[in-house]
């Protein structure tokens, strides 16, 4: 199910440490790793807010936006 | 029965009066473990506490029994522990994570013949450098030590307030002897009690390690809203690890000694006995200054002009008990239940200005007045 | 257990508790610890304990630097005492819930003595076992949870020694609540915290956790992905029961839950009896 909004996904790069681990572990590959390492949006529409980038983060620096 | 009563003559222990001195100074919560000649006291306060709504606990181990005391402190209690010379060398840890963390607590070690398992029940004055150094890293240490039952109850009280006064470890150096002994005594009605300095600034507000005009920080209890980090890493003035700065450590460490070395005048010195015209001193603590004071007294029945100086605080080192009398001196003589040990500190101060000779026993007996007044008699050349 | 979005937010997590000039942590790109403290705050939060009336009290190694970064009371000292600190601080104020985390070394090593007395007295704390199998920060040593024949810096030929199984040693010992959850699963290892917090008595939860650069690196898993796919793999649910695919693997989930009379509580009956007023 793919919603039709994408969803607000905000990436805290001070606090990033291209650990890998949110990218990998989005089982709708909403992100990808740049060059560096750090995640990357590709397609915010595929979101489901399973919330599972957030929950794992060991840095909390990725955020999903609720729904209101 | 539920407690001791004033103001009547009691037959205790100075391990009883040790804890009753605890629980009249508002101790109330006690972390023990067992060990030989200390045990009375957490047998004590395990009687005692419940009667007054305080705590006892035996921990699993030494160690255990003095990081649940400085837990208990954290959260606002008023706390101690008791321990012998085998227990020392393991509450080392303790005591440093004490004074690195500012809480106040009460240690007593009542003194065994050593090292290691040594005599259990015999009286040595042993630990007395240990009680100085017995943790690792530059740190400062109060040390009070006590010569009868009634200065046993006395001096816990002042142990207890000036942990609370300096925010800080306190040890009570007793020894075999003093603590089981049995002397009459009468207790007083009231004692002087010291509580911790809390903040009373907004949490957002309060430093928990930056020191007040006393030279001490305030000291907020865990559960009261102030959200504060007992960091024993070097930290700054808000508890914060600070391990890779090298002048916060400076000033840590500076604070730390500063607020117990800017306040000597605080501390109990002691005792000046029969010094005025003295020629000869005995410089004596603990047990051995019992016997000194004997001598002492021996002494003056036969002309000789010997007086007693009798530390109460072992450490730090107080020269204004010694700097009055010295240059009136020949000789200073110091009795210990060791190979030499305060005597070395002494020497130091004195520098010079007059002789000063050691006299040991390390066989797990007590020097004698007779030892004493010999010894004396030696130096005096007659 | 609580659905993901019922949980708090991250950007509620920092608002009320993390302590903003302390992040980012020291601890190295995909460690654990960091998901165990998000699970951790969850778990608070969604138990609507009063901060006030939280401890965080630590031990020495990577997770003794956990309060670094939080603001709550807390501890950090000497190295496998904080289950002993805990104790004076729950048996000084018994309104306080007491969270202990601690590392395989700080709590099963050094710290083993107080464990397993911290169980048997029962007393109300909860204690967080952060396994990952290696002393950390101090280099990649071996631990009391290393596994046979694994490398470490002092079994450069592999490790001879049998690991301890924690939750079995809280389960010898007398805890009352035991679970096991995994940094892969952090909705799970939240209600488990959550559980083990609301328990009254002492509680452990064992949390196997990735530490990449000492215990991935020398095993061929030094990306932290790896060793998360790794720890899914040697877990196993508890509502599986026991079968073949369990068979050898750690099982995740509530593992015990027994009431008993609880150290402080029965020292405030004691207290009664005795005539004091607590």
């Amino acid at each position: 199910m793919t919603s039709s909004m994408p969803v607000l996904i905000e990436i805290d790069f001070d606090w990033c440490k291209a650990c890998g681990i949110c990218v990998n572990i989005c089982p709708r590959k909403v992100l990808a790793e740049a060059s560096d390492g750090s995640p990357e949006i590709i397609d915010a529409r595929r979101c489901t807010r399973c919330l599972l980038c957030e929950l794992i983060c060991p840095d909390f620096a990725i955020r999903v936006g609720r729904e209101k | 029965m539920t407690g001791v009563q004033s103001n009547s003559h009691l037959l205790l222990s100075g391990n009883e009066a040790c804890a009753e001195g605890a629980i009249r100074a508002g101790v109330r919560f006690f972390a023990g473990y067992p060990i030989t000649p200390s045990s009375e006291i957490a047998e004590t306060m395990a009687r005692r506490l419940p009667e007054v709504g305080g705590k006892f606990i035996q921990m699993e181990d030494e160690i255990g029994s003095i990081s649940a005391i400085v837990g208990a402190s954290l959260a606002g209690l008023k706390v101690m522990d008791a321990t012998s010379g085998p227990g020392l060398s393991l509450k080392a840890e303790g005591l440093g994570l004490a004074v690195m963390l500012e809480v106040p607590c009460v240690l007593v070690n009542v003194q065994r013949m050593g090292p290691s398992t040594g005599m259990a029940t015999l009286p040595s004055q042993m630990d007395v450098m240990m009680s100085r150094w017995g943790t690792h890293g530059d740190h400062p240490i109060i040390v009070i030590s006590p010569c009868s039952v009634r200065e046993t109850f006395e001096l816990t009280v002042k142990a207890v307030n000036l942990a609370e006064r300096f925010r800080s470890p306190v040890i009570l150096l007793s020894d075999a002897v003093v603590a089981r002994m049995r002397e009459k005594v009468v207790l007083p009605g009231e004692v002087e009690i010291v509580n911790r300095v809390r903040p009373a600034v907004l949490p957002e507000q309060y430093r928990p390690y930056a020191a007040g005009p006393n030279g001490v920080a305030p000291m907020a209890d865990f559960g009261s809203g102030y959200y504060w980090y007992a960091n024993s890493s070097v930290h700054d003035e808000n508890g914060y690890e600070a391990t890779s700065k090298p002048e916060v450590a400076t000033r840590l460490l500076q604070r730390l000694h500063a607020k117990i070395y800017e306040h000597l005048n605080e501390l109990p010195q002691g005792e000046a006995f029969m010094m005025d015209d003295a020629e000869v001193a005995v410089y004596a603590y603990g047990i051995t200054a019992r016997a000194a004071k004997a001598a002492v007294r021996m002494a003056r029945e036969r002309g000789l002009k010997v007086g007693l100086l009798r530390p109460v605080t072992i450490w730090p080192f107080l020269s204004g008990l010694v700097d009055p009398y010295v240059s009136g001196l020949t000789a200073l003589l110091v009795p210990e239940l060791n190979m030499g040990q305060l005597v070395d500190k002494v020497r130091e101060v004195v520098g010079g200005r007059s002789k000063v000779e050691s006299l040991s026993r390390y066989d797990g007996q007590i020097i004698t007045p007779e030892q004493i007044l010999v010894a004396v008699t030696k130096i005096m050349g007659r | 257990m609580a659905k993901p979005a019922e949980l708090a937010s991250t950007k509620e997590l920092i608002e009320k508790y993390i302590r903003r000039n302390g992040v980012p942590s020291i601890w190295c790109p995909g460690c654990g610890i960091g998901t165990v403290v998000g699970s951790m705050l969850r778990a608070i939060d969604h138990l609507r304990l009063r901060q006030e009336d939280v401890v965080i009290v630590t031990g020495i190694g990577c997770s003794g630097l956990i309060y670094n970064y939080l603001r709550f009371d807390g501890f950090h000292g000497t190295h496998g005492r904080a289950l002993a600190i805990a104790t004076g601080i729950k048996a000084a104020n018994p309104r306080l819930h007491v969270v202990v985390p601690m590392g395989d070394g700080d709590c099963a090593a050094i710290g083993g003595n107080h464990f397993i007395h911290a169980a048997r007295r029962n007393i109300d704390l909860t204690a967080i076992v952060i396994n990952n199998q290696i002393y950390g920060m101090t280099g990649g040593q071996s631990s009391p949870t290393t596994v046979q024949q694994s490398r470490t810096s002092t079994a450069p030929r592999g490790h001879l020694e049998r690991p301890f199984d924690v939750c079995e040693l809280a389960k010898g010992a007398g805890a009352t609540y035991i679970a096991r959850g995994v940094t892969s699963n952090p909705i799970q290892l939240a209600d488990l915290l959550e559980r083990a917090m609301a328990h009254k008595g002492f509680s452990v939860v064992e949390v196997l956790s990735q530490c990449p650069v000492q215990a991935g690196r020398r095993a061929g898993r030094s990306e932290p992905w790896e060793m998360l796919q790794w720890l899914k793999g040697v877990t196993v649910s508890a509502k599986r029961g026991t079968d073949d695919v369990s068979l050898g693997k750690f099982i995740t989930g509530e593992l015990l839950k027994e009431d008993a009379p609880e150290w402080t509580e029965e020292y405030d009956k004691l207290i009664a009896i005795a005539g004091g007023r607590s």
